[in-house]
């Protein structure tokens, strides 16, 4: 079965929505202003309409109460809308949800899912660009997901909806609305916290996540094509749990590595990658690690200035010489 | 204190129609990425209430700020440029529609997050007040109460007694119209949007969007309050949406507004005739001018032919700008020392 990113989100939300009546929605606005996304939605707010909680402009509020009709027996799924947006809500995302199991001693379970539409999109500018994961990635406690293509849109959104015991943010990003995979919905999913290796190969290994998934494949089709390299792709699927040893193992075998991130590069999900390399991995490597992430600069509006910050197949696959020593 | 005459008034009015008209076509024309505002159908509201502000008053604006800032003096070709991403546009072409910003004409920082300017206007107020001069506009929509930061700033402003005016456009769109996909404000249970303010002491007024000269009475007289020393006020203005913005990506349902549809003439669209006849600032003003025989209708054509002009050539300044450097992007990310005022 052929469904794109966008669809496999849909889907997993319908699923989840049909499977257990506790599962429910606060706010709607899961595709963004991506009309063609927004279709994929619609049996969604046709068949369910009822179990979706009309939602203001208040993500403080949502996040926290979505975190309390958790704790109440409900499994929300809330729209928390372009990834900035997180922000208005990290209160009650980072300092009550993620702490709640610990604080009680373990009394009290949390299942709530935040969906938030990051990344840099074109024309977001500076206030509606962002790429959070990172800095959730410093809060114990809560699950960021971060699928980099369709069939993880789909099974990680289901996992998050109906077995996840905890907080979870999901990242989801609006450039990989369209992207398409071809899925076997009976089949056994990848477990949370487990890698995929997407594309295997010998020479050098790159690390990727969310949108830069697709462009580091491209990176590494590319490498074959016009550069003889054998590159390996490694698609993280979650940034919390991250899972170190699959990267590892990968590194082991090729014994270079890139990381792909669209986070900024300080701080970032590659710079916790790169960090595990170094206490880990230092006796596999070849070559320094490197980087490709954006600036530490916020995002400027018009077209150039935000390519020169854009994390692109052609920037991974010039980080990826580099590493080769090309 | 400064009083538009009426025609000044329609002059204002019309070049940010006519702007945000040319901004439609360029977008049409794909000229520029990513979403946009246009604040057709609320021109009044910002003529005026930039009308009574001096120099070194400040203003806090939203991603629908086209309108404020022309009526606060900004030149209409930079501001087009920064919309297209353009060198010359205010900002370098960092900023784009969403964050437009002219700091010398006091409008020092444009937040494009819903509520997320008041905490920032009430600061600023309480600026001016250590200073001893200067007064804060505060230009919010009606989702803006929806939001926990603008309650807080509206506390603080009321507890510190600081010269702010919270202005809030509900242009909100009527329920049966709330489709999909489309933003969805006004979702406030409250009755009535100055309840809110209300209930923290801040005296409140609802006046009628579509009223220009009513509108320019009211809020020369709230900025005379504010600036007076009296603490902060709050003031609901009712707009009703222009039909052309019912769309995901703002459109031109009828072509650009013709002087006509003042008069005889209306609309091809039943609901742009109707919002016309009903709602429309502009359109009923001029008629009212005419009517009561301020103005002629030679002397309005005269008035729109040089704003036509006008924002043709900003246009033609927008796309001869060239973008900027990528290098650009790199800063500046902090302020050089020395350089905060
Ligand atoms: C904190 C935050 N949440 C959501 C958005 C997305 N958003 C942009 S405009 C808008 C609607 C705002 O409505 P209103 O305040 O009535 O202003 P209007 O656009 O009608 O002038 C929304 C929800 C945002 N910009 N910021
Ligand atoms: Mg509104």
């Amino acid at each position: 079965m052929k469904i794109t990113f966008a669809e496999g989100l849909a889907r997993a939300i319908h699923e989840s929505l049909a499977a257990d009546s506790r599962v429910m929605m606060i706010g709607s606005g899961i595709m963004g202003l991506n009309p063609a996304a927004q279709k994929a939605m619609e049996p969604v707010l046709n068949d369910f309409a009822e179990r979706i909680s009309v939602a203001p402009i208040s993500e403080l509020g949502l996040a926290g109460a979505a975190t309390g009709a958790a704790i109440g027996g409900l499994r929300p799924l809330v729209d928390l809308s372009t990834g900035s947006f997180i922000f208005q809500a990290f209160a009650q995302v980072v300092n009550e949800a993620a702490n709640i199991h610990y604080m009680s001693g373990g009394q009290t379970s949390v299942p709530v899912t935040f969906y938030s539409l990051a990344g840099m999109r074109g024309g977001g500018a500076a206030q509606h660009s962002h790429r959070a994961q990172a800095m959730l990635g410093q809060v114990p406690g809560l699950q960021i997901l971060a699928p980099g293509g369709a069939e993880d849109a789909y099974r990680l959104m289901k996992w998050a909806l109906q077995e996840s015991a905890n907080p979870t943010v999901y990242i989801s990003h609006g450039m990989l609305f369209g992207e398409s995979a071809d899925i076997d919905p009976g089949a056994p999913m990848l477990p949370v916290g487990r890698a995929r290796v997407c594309r295997e190969g010998a020479d050098l290994t790159i690390v990727a996540s969310s949108i830069t998934v697709p462009r580091a494949l491209a990176a590494a089709a590319a490498l074959d094509k016009e550069h003889g390299v054998s590159a390996e792709v490694v698609d993280l699927r979650s940034i919390a749990p991250l899972d170190r040893q699959t990267v590892l193992r990968s590194v082991a075998k090729t014994g270079r590595a890139l990381i792909a991130d669209e986070c900024h590069r300080s701080f970032g999900v590659a710079a916790e990658v790169a960090a595990s390399l170094a206490e880990e991995g230092l006796s596999s490597l070849k070559a320094p690690v490197c980087r490709v992430a954006v600036p530490d600069v916020p995002i400027p509006y018009s077209a150039p200035l935000e390519a020169e910050l854009t994390v692109s197949a052609e920037r991974i696959l010039a980080g990826a010489l580099r590493v080769l020593g090309r | 204190m400064p009083s538009l005459t009426p025609a000044e008034r329609i002059a204002s009015m019309l070049r940010i129609r006519r702007f945000e008209e040319q901004c439609i076509t360029l977008s049409s024309h794909k000229r520029f990425p990513g979403h946009y505002h246009v604040y057709i159908g609320q021109e009044a509201t910002a003529v005026a209430a930039c009308a009574p502000l001096l120099a070194g008053d400040v203003i806090y604006t939203t991603w629908r700020n086209h309108g404020h800032l022309l009526a606060r003096g900004a030149d209409p070709g930079r501001m087009m440029a920064e919309i297209l991403g353009r060198a010359h546009g205010y900002c370098g072409g960092r900023s784009g529609t969403l964050h437009l910003s002219v700091a010398a004409l006091g409008i020092p920082a444009t937040s494009a997050l819903v509520g997320g300017n008041l905490p920032l206007a009430v600061g600023t107020a309480l600026a001016c007040k250590r200073r001893g001069s200067g007064m804060v506009v505060n230009f919010c929509g009606d989702a803006a109460l929806e939001e926990g930061a603008a309650y807080e700033a509206m506390s603080l402003a009321s507890l510190w007694q600081v010269p702010v005016l919270f202005l809030c456009e509900n242009n909100s769109i009527p329920p049966e119209l709330r489709k999909r996909g489309q933003f969805t404000s006004s979702t406030l249970p409250a009755k009535r949007l100055a309840d809110v303010p209300g209930s923290l002491c801040i005296p409140t007024e609802t006046a009628d969007g579509a009223d220009a000269g009513a509108l320019g009475e009211c809020l020369s007289r709230l900025a005379a309050e504010v600036r007076g020393g009296s603490g902060p006020r709050f003031v609901e203005v009712r707009c009703t949406r222009w039909p052309g913005s019912f769309p995901l990506w703002p459109e031109l349902p009828c072509g650009p507004w013709q002087l006509d549809w003042a008069f005889e003439a209306k609309p091809g669209r039943e609901d742009l005739a109707a919002w016309n006849e009903q709602s429309d600032p502009l359109s009923l003003y001029v008629r009212g001018c005419v009517a009561a025989g301020t103005l002629e209708r030679g002397a309005l054509q005269a008035i729109d032919a040089r704003v036509r002009e006008e924002m043709e050539r900003a246009v033609q300044f927008a796309l001869a700008s060239p973008f900027p450097d990528a290098s650009e992007a790199y800063g500046p990310v902090f302020a050089q020392a020395g350089q905060a005022r």
